[in-house]
């Protein structure tokens, strides 16, 4: 410590060339001049070649008409829309899958990592054969696994397997019928907004009172009640106006209903049970990580072992797993890229069309970039912004 | 330190200045020896590799026949095969020197991508095939409303596809991939129920596919495919030693000079073929062009004229069968009609 103040109080004796500050300013200056002049030396070259071959270059060619058609839109498109709408259509298709697939990723992740915890030795060794098997083979190989070996061996339309609630399963995809919303409907979704921020509310309350009297209420039946019967209510009350949309059979495939394709499915699963096995380990090196004195002593306390994991053991593991899940978040979303391998229709393979169509390829790959980048940004501020919440608060 | 830092600034300005200066594309070929022809990852009559890995068909012969016209020797070719989605950039950025991989010229492609189409080597255009054991009763494209169609992503067949379905008022459901073969399996395994591309192409398809005999080639075309070597804008020689090649092959044909009799075709009284072959006393028509006099008789002593390529590799010597039709000589009926040489 000591020598280390000394150092800072002494002003530079000797020659100003050395001057440790002077020469690092000097150093940090010569490579900043050095990227700058790297950067703009491939910007210029760029724009000379271009020019130079007589592509044409801009932005411009967003606002042209498509003509091409996407299989699967969440918004309104045609062949009429702009190449623009095409790349936004793609950037949609790729939330939705990464949205899904870390969803599942973390649920199947968690039941998995707990698994391999646990006392019963056929779920043990069950959940090790998993992780080893999908964390050890490529997510490219294991999305050709669900399309190639799982989907495509479905049967043709024609005999479709008949799954309940008038569901189809066939090589095209998965077909269950469509809710189709009559008139005053409007109130369902209503009721469950209310139910939600009403069992929300009863949860608080419950809270402080067993805060203040130590009596338990009845919090989860009560809210499954508000959230469920409200808009149950709701839906007998506006005279019952959900009617459904079957699928049927016609020439070529089954129609009506909502179809789930095959290469939306085999990305999703793919996706799903890919990043899973890496959480799973991820989970369980959390729950390891939280010091066995923490369960012992809640035991001692007299917690059921329900109530020691809920309680004690997750919260203090959610701190350790948390930023490394924050990475298996932004590994599946720009692993959902491997779309392209099998048709799905994500960023990367309708810019890819767009790119291809109109020949802007510097334009069609700098917009790639710019939205992956954002995609995984905002990712990463979500997950920092519940990091913060989870971290030990110190009193 | 200091010396390094100036190092890298000099490597930096030797960088900007190599960049300025460029060599023609007839240069570099000959610098490295050889024509990289960009091909397509594998489409029958056109460009595919045999059971010995050597590209077979049409559009791998063309570049065959450049490369006979530039060196002398029909072999000095290495082939690059492209998807769709890869192709222009390939020829732009100056990994191949031709780019003959069953391409549509259009208008947008020879201005805003930066190509000069040089002709069409194949006039075609697009159709649909289906599974007639799958799908009995039909028998016209019109019957196809509600059907899945596979279709290979970035080319001009997606976007016939849409406009045909369209003005024709039906519905469909376009299944796209982005590589031939992933097209072909999947519309083998039936995820889609109907296969559209160049007609052509849907021939060559049908040929690797299960069952061949139950798919149905449906009688619509829909679109004019002109299918031609492109090269890169901007190097007036190279378009036209690539140009004049197509055209000298077509030139054979009507002159009826083949691979068989060239050697002999050379001594003929026709003062026509003579020019054509460079056996005119001081003629500079091999020269002007930037090759050598003989460049007519290395092009066909390498891959033969028009007809006999078409033949061998799409016609009736292949497994293909297609009929020359519209793709016979002009004098015969057909659209292939070449500029004179002299």
């Amino acid at each position: 410590m000591a020598s280390q103040e000394v150092l800072r109080e002494e002003p530079s004796r000797g020659s100003f060339i050395n001057d440790p500050r002077v020469r690092g300013i000097f150093y940090q200056a010569v490579v900043v001049v050095l990227l700058a002049v790297s950067v703009w030396w491939i910007v210029q070259n760029v724009i000379d070649n271009l020019t130079r071959l007589h592509i044409a270059s801009g932005f411009g060619f967003l606002k042209g008409r498509a003509g091409f058609d996407i299989s699967d839109s969440a918004i309104a498109y045609t062949s009429d829309s702009t190449y623009g709408r095409a790349i936004v259509v793609g950037f949609i298709n790729t939330i939705i899958v990464a949205v899904a697939g870390i969803v599942t990723a973390t649920l199947i992740g968690f039941i998995v990592g707990i698994g391999r915890l646990s006392r019963n030795w056929l779920i043990r060794k069950i959940c090790t054969v998993y992780v080893e098997i999908f964390r050890n083979i490529p997510p490219l190989l294991v999305i050709f696994f669900w399309y190639s070996g799982v989907l495509s061996v479905l049967p043709a339309p024609r005999d479709s397997i008949n799954l309940p609630f008038g569901s189809f399963l066939n090589q095209r995809g998965f077909y269950f019928p469509r809710a189709v919303w009559g008139d005053g409907s409007w109130l369902i979704p209503v009721a469950l907004i209310v139910g939600i921020a009403m069992a929300w509310f009863v949860a608080r309350m419950a809270r402080q009172r067993q805060m203040a009297t130590g009596q338990q209420f009845p919090v989860f039946w009560t809210s499954v009640a508000l959230i469920v019967g409200l808009p149950l209510l709701a839906y007998v009350l506006s005279g019952f106006p959900l009617s459904f949309d079957f699928p049927k059979q016609s020439t070529f495939n089954l129609t009506g209903g909502f179809q789930v394709k095959p290469e939306f499915l085999s990305l999703y699963l793919a996706l799903s049970c890919y990043t899973a096995a890496f959480i799973a380990e991820i989970v369980r090196a959390g729950i390891v990580g939280v010091s066995k004195g923490q369960t012992e002593a809640a035991g001692a306390l007299g917690l059921r072992p329900g109530s020691i994991l809920r309680l004690v053991v997750v919260p203090q593991a959610m701190r350790i797993v948390i930023p490394p899940l924050t990475s298996q978040y932004l590994n599946l979303t720009k692993n959902s890229s491997l779309a392209i391998a099998i048709g799905y229709p994500d960023l990367t393979a309708t810019a890819g069309t767009v790119l291809n169509q109109t020949g802007q390829a510097v334009e069609g790959v700098l917009i790639m970039m710019v939205v992956y980048l954002a995609l995984s940004l905002v990712t990463s501020a979500i997950m920092n912004v519940v990091n913060a919440r989870m971290a030990l608060v110190e009193r | 330190m200091k010396h390094i830092a100036i190092g890298i600034l000099g490597a930096g300005a030797l960088g900007l200045m190599a960049s300025a200066a460029s060599a023609t594309t007839l240069d570099t070929v000959k610098a490295k020896g050889f024509i990289q022809c960009g091909v397509s990852t594998g489409l029958a009559g056109f460009s595919a590799p045999d059971d010995k890995g050597d590209w077979q068909g049409i559009d791998a012969d063309f570049c065959r026949a450049v490369a006979a016209a530039v060196f002398g020797d029909g072999t000095k070719v290495k082939f690059t095969p492209l998807s769709a989605k890869e192709r222009f950039t390939a020829l732009q950025s100056g990994e191949v020197d031709i780019l003959s991989r069953n391409t549509t010229w259009t208008i947008n492609r020879d201005t805003a991508l930066g190509l000069n189409f040089v002709g069409t080597t194949y006039y075609d255009g697009q159709g649909f095939m289906i599974n007639a054991k799958k799908l009995p009763g039909v028998n016209s494209a019109l019957q196809l409303s509600g059907a899945a169609v596979c279709v290979q992503s970035g080319t001009t067949t997606e976007l016939n596809l849409a406009d045909y379905f369209k003005a024709n008022k039906m519905e469909y459901n376009p299944v796209v991939f982005e590589k031939l073969e992933e097209v072909n399996a999947a519309y083998d395994a039936g995820r889609c129920d109907v296969y559209t591309t160049d007609q052509s192409g849907l021939y060559g398809i049908r040929l690797t596919l299960g069952s061949p005999a139950d798919h149905v080639v449906l009688p619509e075309i829909i679109s004019k495919e002109p299918l031609g070597p492109a090269v890169r804008q901007g190097d007036d020689q190279w378009y036209h030693i690539v140009k004049w090649t197509y055209f000298a092959l077509l030139d054979a044909e009507e002159l009826g000079i083949t691979k068989a009799n060239v050697d002999e075709m050379k001594n003929s009284p026709s003062p026509e073929i003579k020019r054509v072959l460079g056996q005119e006393a001081d003629t500079k028509i091999g020269t002007d062009l930037g090759v050598s006099n003989d460049w007519v008789v290395n092009i066909v002593k390498a891959v033969g004229n028009y007809g006999e390529m078409f033949d061998r590799n799409v016609g009736s010597g292949s497994p293909l069968k297609i009929a020359r039709g519209i793709n016979a000589l002009w004098t015969k009926g057909g659209l292939q009609y070449a500029p004179p040489i002299r």
